[in-house]
């Protein structure tokens, strides 16, 4: 079992040879329809650009895990068992499930598979991880972002299969997989087309003071004034006003991302096997300066020498970062 | 509309932190006047609040039952703290066969022993029922995002296995839970320290976007929709799709008449018009919606064809 693997994204094929030229051990990726997660236009691969693809991660000794992660709607199954198929026939390494219909089809239909258990499944105690271990065999499950590094060391000692955790990128607020906001507003759902906040349903509005407010469905996510940056439409890092805080305020949380390298060797420390660095829709060079800078890391931690923590801290220099709910209760 | 006396009227559990003495009396009321067949009870949100009220639970029980009502009993939605993940092996461990399962974690602990399937629980298509089935579910409650389209797959396919369907048809629709609490974090707390905050707020903490339109609903770690989900146009093609229970989720307005509407159209005895106005008249000002019934956006109200 190699401890402390690098999974890495892939949106594109040339965004996964990056990743695998800079020293993943793995990179996941989805088909261009609602089977995955990051249905995003642009994005994504077509089942011969999969094909391609695991040739040239597995000729570099690097693993493909196929995201196969959103919630079929009832009657439209056939594109996720039509993505099942495929996917087990190009040899994908994993498959990364969350809806209990699509894992036992693929424990049925490609038995001796290997299962990841996706964030989608919002798996977060020993019992609803064992649950799908037990049935459908599922090898390795990726934490929700809603953990403390205790409790994961916790989790660690009572589950049967390995943890990957998120380390680096975006953050999102709600239980991954139980979060129907971006319908609500727009009609297209996270859990069954796979997206979130999507582009065709974003506006930013210029007002008369020089101001500018960013839109989602039509309805006003956030403010910014001329001095600030105006920030994607995300309705969980949206500002809203409360009764008791009629200025507005982030309800659920600011616009941060998660960098969690300064808690990597902790991380290591607690039993985590795999981490996850987010951000399919990034482009090559974002894909190339993230990858190379862990994997450094992660080779520094391994092999009991200092890492270099500056180089990962400053991948977000600028932006607001955080440690989410791994550091510290305070955050819940 | 069709005569239906087969489709059930449920009572979902009260999402909000109510008082005992405000839950005794809404439950007493229930048992005396509304005409709904089922009642789920329990705490679904918070596990911080379920010991306010929890001694309670067999006297409602018994005063529901009595009242000729079926009683559920409801796990909680997020399960990762001890107490959590006790509280939903307590209720797991029960012999009743009327317990509703809201996490994986309650799943795992049931071990195929009869038990309903929560609306938290991602019964999206008729693979997972059946799945779920196959693991003892003789019953299972549809995400509240679903289309009519995949609502008439997912209940024939619980007909055909023959468990039970149920969608909700009143009330604010839950969007999303964190580990989180929003309420604790808009009075400057943390959910450790929240003193309870929530109690203000009997029918959630309402959100406004920055010019002021109505948009969301905070719950501690949950989020609402603003607008009511209101199915009573679509009642007689859920029904005529095959889905056995429709729910009413209890909001801060007087319940027992919003039972009693539905029962009414669901019998047939009044017009869906003339129902929309009365359902109107005791909720007030809030929106209604049904957008995610017609594939849409789900804060949208759609004019139904049934309606005219």
């Amino acid at each position: 079992m190699s401890l402390a693997e690098l999974i890495c994204p892939a949106g594109t094929p040339a965004a996964l040879r990056t990743a695998v030229d800079a020293g993943a051990d793995a990179v996941y990726c989805g088909f261009q329809n609602a089977t995955n997660a990051r249905n995003f236009p642009g994005l994504n691969f077509t089942p011969q650009e999969l094909r391609e693809s695991v040739a040239y991660a597995h000729a570099r000794n690097a693993k493909v895990l196929l995201a196969l992660n959103t919630y079929p709607p009832a009657g439209k199954t056939d594109l996720w068992w039509q993505a099942a198929d495929i996917g087990a026939g190009l040899g994908v390494d994993a498959f990364i499930i969350a809806d209990m219909g699509v894992a036992h089809y693929l424990a049925q239909n490609h038995p001796g598979i290997r299962l990841h258990l996706s964030v989608q499944a919002a798996a977060s105690s020993p019992e609803a991880i064992r649950y799908y271990c037990q049935h459908f065999g599922v090898k390795r499950v990726v934490l929700p972002r809603i953990l403390t590094i205790p409790e994961i060391r916790e989790i660690r000692k009572e589950i049967p299969c390995e943890i990957e955790t998120f380390i680096f990128g975006n953050h999102g607020l709600m239980v991954e997989g139980r979060c129907s906001l971006t319908s609500y507003l727009t009609g297209k759902s996270t859990n069954m087309d796979g997206v979130c906040s999507p582009a065709a349903d974003v506006e930013y509005k210029r007002h008369e003071d020089g101001s500018m407010s960013s839109q989602l469905g039509g309805f006003t996510i956030d403010c910014f004034r001329c001095d600030e940056k105006a920030g994607y439409p995300t309705i969980c890092k949206g500002r809203y006003a409360a009764p008791h805080r009629r200025e507005g305020y982030y309800a659920f949380e600011e616009p941060v991302s998660l960098n969690l390298s300064r808690l990597l060797p902790e991380l290591i420390d607690a039993g985590v096997h795999a981490f996850k660095i987010e951000g399919r829709q990034r482009s090559k060079s974002y894909v190339r300066g993230v990858v190379s800078a862990f994997r450094r890391a992660v080779d520094d931690i391994r092999a009991g020498r200092p890492a270099n923590m500056a180089d990962l801290v400053a991948l977000t220099e600028g932006q607001k970062q955080t440690h989410g709910a791994f550091e510290t209760k305070k955050w819940r | 509309m069709a005569v239906n006396e087969m489709a059930k009227l449920t009572l979902g559990p009260i999402a909000y932190h109510w008082s005992a003495e405000e839950r005794r009396d809404f439950y007493f009321r229930i048992a005396d006047e509304a005409p709904v067949d089922e009642v789920y009870l329990g705490e679904v949100i918070c596990s911080k609040r379920a010991p306010f009220h929890e001694a309670d639970l067999p006297t409602l029980i018994e005063r529901l039952e009595q009242a000729g009502k079926t009683v559920i009993l409801s796990t909680l939605a997020e399960v990762m703290l001890k107490r959590e993940r006790k509280a939903t092996a307590e209720i797991a461990s029960m012999d009743t066969p009327e317990i509703e399962i809201n996490n994986a974690a309650g799943l795992y602990e049931r071990a195929g022993r009869p038990h309903r399937v929560g609306p938290f629980m991602n019964a999206y298509n008729e693979a997972t029922i059946a799945w779920m089935a196959g693991q003892g579910a003789t019953h299972v409650s549809l995400p509240c995002e679903l289309p009519a389209s995949a609502i008439r797959v997912a209940a024939q396919s619980a007909k055909d296995l023959g468990i039970g369907a149920e969608v909700q048809v009143f009330g604010r629709a839950s969007l999303a839970v964190s580990a989180r609490c929003y309420h604790a974090r808009a009075h400057g707390r943390t959910k450790d320290n929240c003193q309870f905050v929530c109690e203000q707020d009997r029918d959630g903490m309402p959100l406004r976007t920055t010019d002021d339109r109505p948009i969301l609903r905070v719950n501690g770690i949950q989020t609402q929709s603003e607008s009511y989900v209101d199915l009573l146009p679509e009642l007689d093609r859920l029904v005529a799709d095959g889905v056995t229970h429709l729910r009413l989720m209890p909001q801060a307005v007087d319940m027992v008449s919003v039972a009693a509407v539905f029962h009414s159209v669901l019998r047939g005895a009044i017009a869906v018009d003339e129902a929309e106005a009365m359902l109107r008249g005791i909720c007030g000002e809030v929106a209604f919606s049904n957008g995610y019934y017609y594939g849409e956006a789900g804060y949208r109200r759609v004019a139904s064809a049934a309606s005219s």
